[in-house]
């Protein structure tokens, strides 16, 4: 099997990239999924509010991910499910799907895995292994694709999008949440959902504060739970017992590359995802990536923004029109956790989207771009937390009299 | 009177602060757009939300198919509309957009489905 641009994975990332690719000249794009459907993690998130920024209107991630499905179908763009890549060499790439190994042979590639939780062992979670633990993002798939109820008295830990979503979910489906116990000083997911997730229902977020025990044998029977203090140990004196028989876990998101780095893709130490320029190129020629293999997002409608670049220049270059020129580096100066993209082609003469977390809470501060030491570009920001992913637009003017790496730091205004 | 509440509208969360004027009218501050004060007014005055779940379906691809209000309805109502979603069964075929119940609790707002999901024998 030969094609011009093989996607592999058929999320939101995915779906863009491919619809984007065939809009730009690519006639055969591939996209290759393990699950047995299209549309990625967005099937599981029935909640609302995906999609204001890229379709002005408020819709739900199954309604999210239909309407880029149809996409693929009108394009004629095909795709194969219940099929995994396992290794990508020299654009060759071996899958496994229902008729055993496929070889496909692919002038350029995307890379859109998407990501995973981080789970019970990411954070050594004191106690024996009772049934009864779950990351956010299975229990959300459990009950809202599968039909099951993972519980009654649930503990969520961590503050993250989908264990808000969660304490939610599970307060509407007759389930008491008895606290969100968040590690940090600050919640790790979106305001809107602590308000509409948290506050409507009267679920006490807990903050500095940490999971020390995990009780019960067979079924978890409660959690023991402390203040913590700045340097996260637990103080002396604070623990209580929560009864419950559910643990959630949302403690963050790992961009899933074991078959990036198969492939020789060089990953970035912060992000865990491809070091990529603003043509969302790697390392490896003719290979691109795009959505939360990158970096994790905190809106959908990003991963389709970026997953457009990505597509349109796998199909550019597949049709030999890409030019690499000389790259300058993005540096995260004092405040921000990094960069995306990590480098920047300045002949390219676009302008660029520079997105980027800070690593604290921030208020009444600025955003300073430098070029060298000349400030180039500033921009006011009354409030900044690191669950909101920021972005900053470099004009194509700007872009073309950069003379060297560009840094980014937070600032007092 | 003043409150400060995070608008929920949009993923943006900005933080508005709601006055309630003399002559009972609101002055909403901190919004960036249109749908900002009007959702500061209104949740002052008669909160509404959004409502997503699911519903079983027969013969479907999946044990259930998700759903969502038509528009958002009273905040006191949600638990009432989750008791009445709890005894909906349909069946497969169904279509993004197809009306699963109308006029959900006199509201005026039906319950449509959010995906498309084809029948599986």
């Amino acid at each position: 099997m030969k094609y011009d641009v093989v996607v592999v994975g058929g999320g939101p990332a995915g779906l863009g990239a491919a619809v984007e690719a065939k809009k730009h000249g690519a006639n055969k794009v591939l996209i290759i999924e393990r699950d047995r459907e299209l549309g990625g993690i967005l099937n599981q998130c029935i909640h609302n509010g995906f999609g204001l920024h890229e379709f002005k209107e408020e819709l739900t991630g199954p309604e999210y991910a239909n309407r880029f499905i149809k996409m693929v179908e009108e394009n004629d763009i095909d795709y194969m499910l219940n099929t995994m890549v396992l290794s990508i060499e020299d654009k060759k790439i071996i899958a496994l799907g229902e008729k055993g190994l496929i070889d496909i042979e692919a002038i350029a590639i995307v890379l859109a895995m998407g990501c995973r939780e981080r789970t019970r062992g990411a954070i050594d979670l004191a106690g024996y292994r009772p049934a009864g633990v779950y990351t956010a993002g299975a229990a959300q798939r459990f009950m809202n694709m599968e039909g099951y109820m993972v519980g009654k008295k649930v503990v969520i830990y961590g503050s993250g999008d989908i264990g808000l979503i969660m304490a939610r979910r599970m307060t509407l489906e007759g389930a008491k949440v008895e606290a969100v116990v968040e590690v940090n000083p600050h919640s790790s997911g979106l305001t809107r959902n602590i308000v509409q997730c948290l506050d409507d229902f009267d679920i006490p977020l807990l903050l500095q504060h940490g999971i020390t025990y995990v009780h019960g044998k067979d079924r978890v029977t409660g959690v023991t739970i402390s203040k913590l203090d700045s340097n996260r140990n637990p103080i002396e004196g604070t623990d209580r017992e929560i009864e419950c028989d559910t643990v959630l876990l949302s403690v963050g998101l790992i961009p899933e590359n074991e078959l990036s780095s198969d492939t020789g893709v060089e990953l970035h130490n912060t992000t865990k995802g491809p070091v990529v320029n603003n043509k969302m190129q790697t390392n490896v020629d003719g290979v691109f990536a795009c959505g939360n293999v990158v970096h994790v997002h905190d809106l959908v409608d990003f991963v389709t923004k970026e997953s457009r670049i990505a597509g349109r220049n796998a199909a550019l270059y597949v049709l030999n029109k890409i030019e690499n020129n000389e790259t300058v580096e993005t540096e995260a100066g004092d405040g921000i956790g990094y960069i995306v993209p990590q480098q920047i082609d300045t002949k390219l003469g676009e302008e660029v989207n520079l997105f980027m977390r800070v690593r604290n809470i921030y208020s009444n501060r600025k955003l300073v771009v430098r070029d060298g030491d000349e400030i180039i570009l500033q921009k006011k920001r009354p409030h900044m937390i690191p669950s909101e992913m920021e972005n900053l637009k470099l004009s194509a003017e700007l872009i073309k009299n950069l003379k060297g790496n560009i840094s980014v730091c937070v600032e007092e205004a | 009177m003043e409150k400060n509440i995070t608008c929920i509208v949009c993923p943006v969360g900005c933080r508005l602060t709601v006055k309630k004027n003399e002559d009972k009218t609101y002055t909403v501050t901190g919004n960036t757009c249109k749908r900002g004060e009007k959702y500061g007014v209104e949740e002052m005055t008669a909160p509404k939300r959004m409502v997503t779940s699911t519903v079983k379906i027969k013969d479907g691809a999946l044990r259930l198919v998700p759903v969502k209000t038509s528009d958002s309805i009273p905040k006191e109502l949600i638990f009432e509309l989750m008791e009445l979603l709890d005894d909906v069964e349909i069946e497969a075929p169904v279509m993004v957009g197809d009306i699963i119940v109308e006029n959900v609790l006199g509201t005026g707002i039906n319950i449509v489905a959010s995906r498309d999901m084809c029948k599986v024998s």
